[in-house]
């Protein structure tokens, strides 16, 4: 073993959808400050394993922020303490030796939890099928620069695609609501002139499959945009409202 | 040379440039009305399964897909960073259909199949398009144009990019025309599934067999035509640049019934990743090779020179892709890159604590473009720390997102310390045997993207894995598929009660039994760690015959080893990733047996596949194009058993050469 901190871990375990769950405490010795976050999980599950003990289940994949599959809540805290960082890049020379790491899943309605850290966010790709998209087939498409789009539209509908679907703007919030993930969305499409024609219905729809999906109304307090590992900006929370009231206006689907 | 009698490449007759175009007009249809009745399945939902599901879905087809991760947009596609490749041409510097695909061809050191590589030159620009219409924000210059640069092994600038973010992009716009199939109820979507067989049929390839990962029930599914989507196998290699869930399960299953597997040995090193830091490394993470088109890759001139990197003056650095290579310099390809790096580190150039690491340097990039931005906003007197500001502004919108994971895994600022980069597994060109029709050596069993061996040869060029996975979804399979589904509109509805269902899932159910029954002492985990270090040591970067006798044999040992130690926890019935991982590992353990032996068989070095024994004077891949032109086909025949079956490259349209980037 290579390194040299020391921690104390309370872990979430849970054994699936209706058992209750609560913490357990383990000791992790020999950590390296190298190691992301996930790695010192490995290390960890090793050593359960090593015990006879059942490993700690988490969702992970790519391991390089993009994937959005890694959800831990880190000391009340989604993705733990850094901004703009999620748990899959965060590293262990961002705590200190003889810390206590409380490790919890994502807390939502909406997202029961699956297995210990493992949760279940099918509501996300429901949303998104309701309305997350351009209704173009394949094969209908003009030339890609026969429409140019400024710059700056560009940019912004960008920054609001670049949301991973992680899921810990929910997390955050105290009401659970997912207005972050889904203003995103909303956001990239009405940005960019690909998106006009269905506007509206779009805005109408994605936001009726949030509600029905039983995540928690926006009040406004920005935890969401705060601790988003792509930092989001709430700048979108407040164009989907726009998008919203003005499709509710001129609605033909009341 | 002859082809295998075994092997049909069914390459359509006539003019390449003429090929694809006189195919799609002539392949068989199936009406609208029986696409209906005809039911596909989709394996894998990165770019390539995404994009054919939902475009089977668009026309008709009854679809279902399934993906490991909790959802489709988790595949691996995502975190693709650079760019796509298309011969649009837009930036006016001779790019062509012809030049996109000479360039595929000779970047894959000449042992990729002609028609197949021109026409997904002859698709690229549709991708775009496509992709464009879809509502994927790629980069745009102020006129509101789309904006490009470069990649390794070209000399135009025809990659489309979303900052370091492309494959996100782009495969969240296939996600999302998915998702739409979904909410249509035109594709069935099984997330946290996992394929564990395939089930022929009379000859047939006719459904699968999967594991809900979440209940571990095991299902049978029927299907008319199967695709496998699934991607690549550099996990092999136990530390790589792929997500942690990228397994070879999928495609091994299906070599198992029948499926060959080409050119397995064909490995891509990508020669600018983060370094390894410490045994406690779980994988490797990619900086993107269009840092290559502003960063300048060096050592130092000095053997163990300790200094830090910026203290170590312009005349005392060995700029050694320059230096070698002065037509393509820092943009070589990715072997050659790779191998050049490990040239210099192992004559005692290499930098950082472990010494295997070169520096990827902006300093120059960030004057230039400083200098440009003065410029731009008339400022002609402006000093060298406001010239160094606006320079990193600029480097920081092309590549912010990659500076910033370089700082969060390293601990170090690259805006104003050089990166330290070194090699690392990052792609396989070999995978499943396909035919011109991208079906596997099974009727009705299909692969494409990187689950399938046929665009890139040796050696893939940057930006193109995005493009072909792309193509074969939205372009080529919606056509091809046709070719064989229009002779099963009589089929009716594949029956799962068949005997056929019945057996395989009951041999998938007793590898479960049997992993679970084993309870030895040593993890799923640490089996890989070891294969991944026999695979890199010995079927790595450089092989020889010795290295690879001495693999094969290893890994021998470590198959049997594994089937009477592993130990797995938990059970069979309910959410368990150590079981998922110790399935999967054991197939690469398998995987890496052959891998070693395709190594072996090919007694010569050609891009990513460099055998010592065979090296130019310079150290360059020495190729034997008179013995060794053709794609190797392997037929599982038992355990530690493979045939070998050839199908021969044909040029007529390339003059083959050594391949030279001076």
């Amino acid at each position: 073993m290579e390194g040299n901190m020391s921690l104390s871990l309370k872990v979430w375990r849970q054994s699936n959808k209706e058992a209750a769950g609560g913490f357990e405490d383990y000791k992790l010795d020999h950590v390296s400050p190298d190691m992301s976050f996930l790695e010192m999980f490995d290390v960890l599950n090793e050593q359960l394993i090593e015990e006879g003990k059942e490993p700690v289940a988490f969702d992970h994949d790519c391991r390089e922020g993009i994937c959005g599959m890694c959800s831990m809540y880190i000391n009340g805290r989604p993705h733990g303490p850094l901004r703009g960082v999620t748990t899959c890049q965060l590293h262990m020379r961002s705590f200190k030796d003889g810390d206590t790491i409380v490790v919890e899943p994502w807390r939502a309605q909406a997202f029961p939890v699956i297995k210990d850290l493992v949760v279940d966010r099918d509501a996300f790709d429901r949303v998104i099928s309701a309305g997350g998209f351009v209704s173009v087939n394949t094969g209908n498409a003009q030339d890609a620069n026969a429409l140019p789009i400024a710059k700056e539209a560009a940019d912004d509908a960008f920054a609001a695609a670049a949301c991973i679907g992680c899921g810990a703007c929910v997390a955050a919030c105290k009401n659970a609501s997912a207005m972050l993930f889904v203003s995103a969305k909303i956001s990239q499409l009405a940005l960019l002139p690909q998106g006009q024609a269905e506007r509206s219905i779009r805005a109408e729809k994605m936001v009726a499959q949030m509600d029905a999906e039983g995540f928690g109304a926006c009040t406004n307090t920005g935890a969401c945009s705060a601790e988003c590992p792509k930092e989001i900006s709430l700048e979108n929370i407040a164009r989907m409202n726009r998008e919203y009231i003005g499709a509710k206006f001129s609605s033909s689907a009341v | 040379m002859a082809t295998s009698s075994r092997l049909d490449a069914k390459i359509p007759q006539g003019q390449l440039e003429s090929k694809w175009s006189k195919y799609r007009s002539s392949v068989p249809l199936v009406n609208p009305a029986n696409k209906r009745n005809l039911e596909i399945i989709v394996v894998g939902t990165g770019l390539a399964g995404a994009s054919a599901a939902a475009t089977l879905a668009e026309l008709g087809y009854k679809v279902k897909a399934f993906c490991f991760q909790d959802s489709p947009r988790r595949a691996h596609s995502i975190a693709a960073q650079g760019g796509i490749n298309a011969a649009k041409n837009y930036q006016n510097d001779g790019d062509s259909v012809y030049r996109l695909f000479y360039d595929t061809i000779k970047g894959g050191d000449y042992r990729a199949r002609e028609a197949n590589v021109h026409r997904l030159a002859e698709v690229s620009g549709n991708i775009i398009d496509q992709c464009v219409a879809a509502g994927v924000p790629f980069a745009r210059e102020y006129g509101g144009l789309l904006s490009n640069r470069s990649f390794g092994g070209t000399q135009v600038q025809r990659t489309f990019y979303a900052a370091g973010q492309t494959g996100q992009q782009l495969l969240l716009g296939a996600y999302s025309g998915l998702q739409r199939q979904v909410g249509m109820g035109t594709v069935k979507m099984y997330n946290r599934h996992e394929m564990l067989d395939v089930v022929n049929i009379d000859g047939k390839c006719r459904g699968i067999i999967a594991r809900n990962l979440i209940t571990g029930e095991i299902e049978r599914h029927g299907g008319h035509a199967v695709l496998l989507c699934t991607g690549g196998y550099g996990n092999v290699f136990y530390l790589s640049t792929n997500a942690m869930g990228s397994n070879v399960t999928a495609a091994w299953k299906a070599h198992k019934r029948g499926a060959f597997f080409g050119n397995p040995c064909f490995t891509q090193i990508h020669p600018t990743c983060i370094p390894v830091s410490g045994e406690h490394q779980s994988k490797l993470t990619l900086m993107s090779e269009s840092l290559r088109n502003d960063g300048r890759i060096w050592v130092p001139k000095k053997q163990n020179d300790n200094r830090p990197g910026n203290e170590i003056p312009e005349n005392e650095r060995d700029y050694y892709l320059e230096r070698r290579y002065p037509a393509f310099g820092n943009l070589v390809p990715r072997d050659i890159a790779s191998r050049a790096a490990k040239e210099r580190c192992d004559a005692g150039y290499g930098v950082g604590s472990s010494k295997l690491a070169v520096y990827l340097d902006f300093a120059a990039a960030v004057e230039r473009y400083g200098r440009g931005e003065a410029n731009k906003n008339n400022i002609h007197n402006a000093s060298d720390a406001d010239i160094t500001l606006w320079g990193k502004a600029v480097v920081k919108e092309k590549y912010g997102n990659l500076f910033d994971m370089y700082k969060q895994i390293t601990g170090e600022d690259p805006y104003e310390v050089p990166m330290r980069i070194y090699p690392a597994v990052h792609y396989t060109m070999g995978g499943l045997w396909v035919d011109y029709n991208l079906m596997t050596t099974v009727p009705g069993l299909y692969s494409l993207g990187e689950a399938n061996f046929s665009d890139h040869g040796a050696n893939r060029l940057g930006a193109s894995a995005l493009m072909q996975g792309l193509a074969d979804g939205y372009f080529v399979i919606p056509y091809t598929i046709g070719n064989y589904l229009a002779s099963e509109i009589r089929t009716g509805k594949i029956s799962t009660d068949h005997e056929a269902f019945v057996k395989a899932e009951a041999e998938v159910k007793e590898r479960i039994d049997t992993l679970l029954r084993i309870q030895g002492k040593t993890s799923p985990e640490l089996f890989h760690r070891r294969l991944g270090k026999i695979m890199w040591d010995k079927c790595g970067m450089a092989r020889n015959a010795q290295g690879l006798k001495e693999a094969i044999e290893e890994i021998r040992q470590l198959r049997r080893d594994f089937w009477s130690d592993v130990k797995v926890m938990g059970t069979a019935n309910y959410f368990n990733p150590e079981l998922d991982k110790a399935n999967r590992v054991a197939d690469f353990i398998e995987l890496g047996e052959l891998m070693c032996i395709d190594a072996l068989d090919r007694n010569e070095s050609c891009g990513g596949h460099f055998r010592e024994e065979y090296q130019t004077e310079e150290g360059e891949a020495l190729r034997d194009d008179e013995n060794y032109m053709y794609v190797s086909a392997w037929e599982h025949k038992g355990p530690e058993n493979w045939e070998l079956h050839k199908e021969e490259l044909v040029y007529e349209n390339i003059k083959i050469a050594q391949r030279s980037y001076k």
